[in-house]
């Protein structure tokens, strides 16, 4: 049939491409021992060639199964595949392994999440990228190389000649996933499937990849297939995107399309809940509720009922099938597409009940930090040496204030977590203090450490897996012996209402709940222990987006009601705008910039602020991106940091001659806000400031 | 259709390997019912009184004596059956005592890594550098001869193995998140070991003292053998001695003197080795 298509003259040249990948009623279920699960039930979709596809979707909707079936990926049995897959017109299910073999890498390559596990760790990364070149080609092992160098310099690896012997562990992260990339991109694929490629990389990190894909792209002439949860990150560079939910998609189409003229109230509410930079603070962000479920029973109704604020008649009576809503093949699988309104009164945002009053209280420290530096040794060779520290926070001063939440952002390496954990006496500081309520607190832990609690970025992993919910919650009561034996029960239930979970929870074990459910567990324990602060470390990141607005506007509620302080650690400068009333940026071990949250967010100072803020994918397509200064390069190691301002190595307005020599203090330079940068307070007599006319 | 028909033979492979465990576990466990329940049922079991000499010494096997009898007149088969319950109890206490001594270092050294962690690994490689059969012999010599010491003596030459395995774990347990948790709460580090670590590490515990009770048993034998058991209590290891002593390795009567209590040492030993490579088998499927 591709035959037929390619000779047949184009009469319009973007309606009548032939498309590159057909997928037509694909069904994948897993046969488990204990159960079936329908990982994707009727998917069909087509990918042009050049063009690029975002796949969105949550955990479980079977956005990444799609595409294993079609790198042929899946073994079965467990799997059991049907349906229709073609490569220009070939089929690709039920193609014997030695086709499959000669398909997968020439024809189709994928990118995974974490670049790390995809690399083998003891082969270099030249002969890892030159062997599929050997393999497909069956070029010479020196060709191979000098082809491996190539694209490593293509893909950004600054002297691409020395690195080309490296091990993947002397990479960094960003350069890991551009070494896989390069080795997706190898043999020239017609389709480059990405699964979740940024999602592991920090935020300045992913906008460099975005960047990077979307100039190859252009370059090779590559189709991508994006697979991702944020429709934030595609949003910039797909062309069309489809949203899938419980194994089927649900909308379809133009990305202009499916981002302003949204006809299903699914991709809607997954739109307003991530966190917006350029929309104003509501005190609440709006929510979907539930969580997404996993698939077991053929599906006869629409998945999305129960969670769906236009749920009515008729959608429990058929599964609903995908509906021509628009031109440009935008379809819904909704049947109620025609009542949707806008989406602020779909998924309306609340209030917090009560949080004006926190705002006018005196301002009353409860935790103070004063000049803390966390070094860990590093203790290398036969003698043991310690010469060497990771310093990991270097000197932070900050003060947490009652009712109010300090938000503290940066990307990985900053010594955000160890600030963090130091506060709740997991790390021994090695200088500074941490008062708690005026009184210096001793660095042990142990019962005096009651009033901060904290909160993990994996509530499953913060969980022993052996202890029922309610042990769970109630281990802080009876460490700080809260209630005695009668009331602990009361006193859980009482718990697990106020975080939003049925009182008789207590009963099942951690397991037995979604992720979503998990964190508010970890936030009902740590409320067990009456805390006036709580340390919440990165407390959404892993949970699926629809699910992280319940989780940020529960901690609010909380922090109304309650008037504890709250620490917010986070990657995502979005996310702590909607949480926090003051902002801390840590690059380094250091807090680079201190402000009220408006002010910093109106008008960022220290180019870092600046540049992380810039960083944030904004979910419009056709954004203007061109006026971004985007970062270049990772954040250098805290065992060994720059010169001068830790930040010059990739500060785009570094001064030649003073940043990289002086180092910058932070300094007041209006009530409450702190900037470190000599740009901002230049140095008094320095002839770098004079030179450059920086002085008043 | 061919490479499913390999996977399936690759899948029946695998099932076979992982069926091995379990039948050498199932065979662990019946050598060693079979051992407790004789020891347990010892006198309904045995034909008369080890301690009663009821036949001429030396007699070869019969009808009324199915082992014949030793150099003072005992029934050799009732000498036997009784000798099961030494045997038995030595190893299942000395273990036991074993395990205790060996958890506790063990976990006390995981959790505190550093400065008293390393002092008391270096206390274990010591006990596991040592001699093992001349210290035995020394340390049973000097405490006496008596069941209490024989016991003791056993235990305490053997808990550093189990130390190291636990603690090998507890480094990995103290730094899972929930143990952070449970120490950000606040909770004191008896808390947190009693609570979170001690529990964690009950399954590879369980897969310790089995295999140290199988040790115990060829120790004590070993030691009774020499002469250093307890003088009134029969076990295996003192009827092999006073085979040794009474020359019957030189004469006919070794096939009834001293291959009966020679094979049930190895029985008992390796029962309770077979039951210990299923669990581990078990608990580390990696081994």
């Amino acid at each position: 049939m591709t035959a037929g298509t390619a000779v047949a003259p184009p009469r319009d040249p973007a309606a009548v491409r032939p498309n590159l990948l057909e997928i037509e009623n694909l069904f994948v279920r897993f046969e488990l021992p204990t159960e079936t699960v329908r990982a994707v039930s009727g998917v069909s979709l087509t990918v042009a060639p050049s063009e690029t596809f975002a796949l969105v979707g949550e955990s479980g909707s079977g956005k990444s199964v799609s595409m294993l079936s079609v790198m042929g990926l899946l073994s079965s049995p467990p799997a059991v595949i049907s349906g229709s897959i073609r490569l220009e017109g070939r089929e690709v299910l039920g193609m014997s392994a030695r086709r499959l073999r000669k398909y997968r890498g020439k024809d189709v390559a994928m990118v995974f999440q974490e670049p790390m596990s995809s690399l083998n760790p003891v082969h270099r990364v030249g002969r890892q990228i030159g062997e599929s070149l050997r393999i497909h080609r069956g070029v010479s092992r020196a060709e191979a190389r000098r082809q491996a160098i190539r694209l490593l310099d293509r893909v950004g690896i600054p002297s691409a000649k020395n690195r080309v012997d490296d091990y993947p562990h002397e990479f960094s992260g960003g350069m890991r996933q551009r070494a896989m990339i390069a080795m997706a991109l190898a043999c020239e694929p017609k389709l480059l499937i990405a699964d979740e490629p940024t999602t592991a990389l920090d935020v300045t990190v992913q906008a460099q990849i975005v960047d990077l894909v979307r100039e190859l792209q252009a370059e090779y002439r590559l189709a991508v297939v994006w697979i991702t949860h944020d429709l934030g990150v595609v949003a910039e560079i797909a062309d069309r995107v489809a949203v899938m939910y419980a194994g089927r998609i649900l909308e379809t189409g133009q990305a202009s399309d499916l981002y302003r003229a949204t006809r299903h109230p699914y991709t809607s509410g997954l739109l307003r809940s991530i966190p917006r930079l350029d929309r104003s603070v509501t005190t609440r962000l709006a929510e979907i509720p539930g969580a997404p479920f996993r698939v077991v029973s053929e599906l006869a109704a629409c998945p999305f009922d129960d969670r769906c604020p236009l749920a009515g008649e008729g959608c429990q009576d058929a599964l609903p099938e995908l509906d021509t809503v628009g031109h440009g093949g935008h379809r819904s699988a909704c049947i109620h597409h025609h009542q949707m309104g806008p989406a602020s009164t779909l998924w309306p945002e609340g209030t917090v009940a009560g949080d004006q009053a926190s705002a006018d209280q005196a301002i009353d420290t409860v935790v103070s930090v004063r000049d803390l530096q966390v070094h860990f040794p590093i203790v290398r060779g036969l003698s043991r040496s310690r010469r060497r520290a990771i310093r990991a926070v270097d000197g932070v001063s900050l003060d947490v204030v009652r009712g109010q939440t300090l938000g503290i952002v940066g990307e990985s390496g900053c010594g955000k977590t160890t600030l963090g954990r130091a506060m709740v006496a997991l790390v021994r500081p090695t200088g500074g203090t941490i008062e708690i309520n005026g009184k210096p607190i001793n660095h042990r832990s142990g019962r005096h450490r009651r009033v901060v609690q904290m909160i993990f970025q994996d509530p499953f992993s913060a969980m022993n897996p052996g202890m029922r919910v309610e042990d769970v919650i109630a281990e802080p009561l009876r460490i700080h012996r809260l209630a005695d034996t009668a009331a602990v029960r009361d006193r859980v239930t009482e718990l697990l209402t106020q975080v939003g979970l049925p009182g008789d929870s207590g009963e099942r074990y951690p397991h037995e709940f979604s992720g979503g459910q998990r964190q508010r567990i970890a936030v009902a324990r740590a409320l067990a222990a009456d805390p006036e602060v709580v340390v919440c470390d990165e407390p959404v990141s892993s949970l699926d987006v629809s699910v992280q607005a319940q989780v940020i506007n529960l901690l609010a509620d909380l922090q109304a009601r309650t008037g504890m302080a709250m620490v917010f650690i986070a990657h995502d400068l979005a996310v702590v705008r909607h949480v926090s009333h003051e902002v801390g940026v840590m690059y380094l071990g250091e807090i680079v910039e201190k402000a009220p949250r408006d002010q910093l967010y109106a008008d960022p100072l220290h180019p870092y602020t600046k540049a992380l803020l810039e960083a944030v994918p904004v979910p419009e397509p056709d954004y203007d991106t061109t006026r971004r200064t985007r970062l270049t390069g990772d954040v250098p190691s805290p065992a060994d940091p720059p010169s001068g301002c830790r930040f010059h190595t990739r500060c785009p307005v570094a001064v030649e001659g003073l940043c990289s020599t002086v180092k910058p203090s932070l300094e007041e330079v209006t009530p409450g806000r702190w900037v470190s940068c000599h740009l901002v307070s230049p140095p008094a007599g320095h002839p770098a400031v004079a030179h450059l006319g920086l002085g008043e | 259709m061919t490479a499913s028909g390999s996977e399936r033979r690759a899948a029946r492979r695998m099932r076979r390997r992982s069926r091995l465990p379990t039948i050498l576990g199932v065979a662990g466990l019946v050598i060693v019912g079979a051992l407790v329940f004789t020891a347990v049922l010892a006198p309904w079991l045995a034909p008369y009184d080890p301690t009663d000499r009821i036949a001429r010494p030396f007699l070869p096997p019969s009808a009324e004596h199915l082992l014949g009898t030793n150099d003072v007149g005992h029934d050799l088969l009732s000498e036997i059956i009784y000798g099961s319950r030494v045997s038995l109890l030595v190893g299942l206490v000395a273990a036991t005592v074993a395990l205790l001594i060996g958890t506790s270092v063990g976990v006390v050294a995981g959790y505190y890594p550093k400065r008293l962690g390393s002092t008391l690994m270096r206390g274990v490689d010591v006990i596991l550098i040592l001699p093992f059969l001349p210290l035995l012999i020394v340390l049973a010599a000097y405490l006496g001869r008596s069941l209490l010491n024989t016991i003791l003596v056993i235990g305490l030459l053997i808990w550093a193995e189990p130390a190291r395995i636990i603690r090998s774990q507890v480094l990995s347990l103290r730094s899972r998140e929930y143990v952070l948790a449970a120490r950000s709460m606040g909770a004191p580090d008896r808390w947190t070991i009693l609570r979170h670590i001690v529990p964690r590490t009950a399954l590879l515990a369980t897969g310790s003292f089995v295999r140290a009770v199988s040790g115990a048993i060829l120790l004590e034998a070993a030691l009774s053998f020499l002469g250093l058991g307890d003088p009134i209590q029969k076990s295996w290891g003192s009827t092999l001695y006073w085979a040794q002593t009474r020359g019957a390795f030189l004469t006919p009567a070794w096939k009834w003197w001293v291959l009966p209590p020679g094979l049930l040492i190895m029985l008992a030993s390796l029962g309770f080795a077979l039951i210990a490579f299923s669990l581990e088998e078990r608990i580390n499927p990696r081994l």
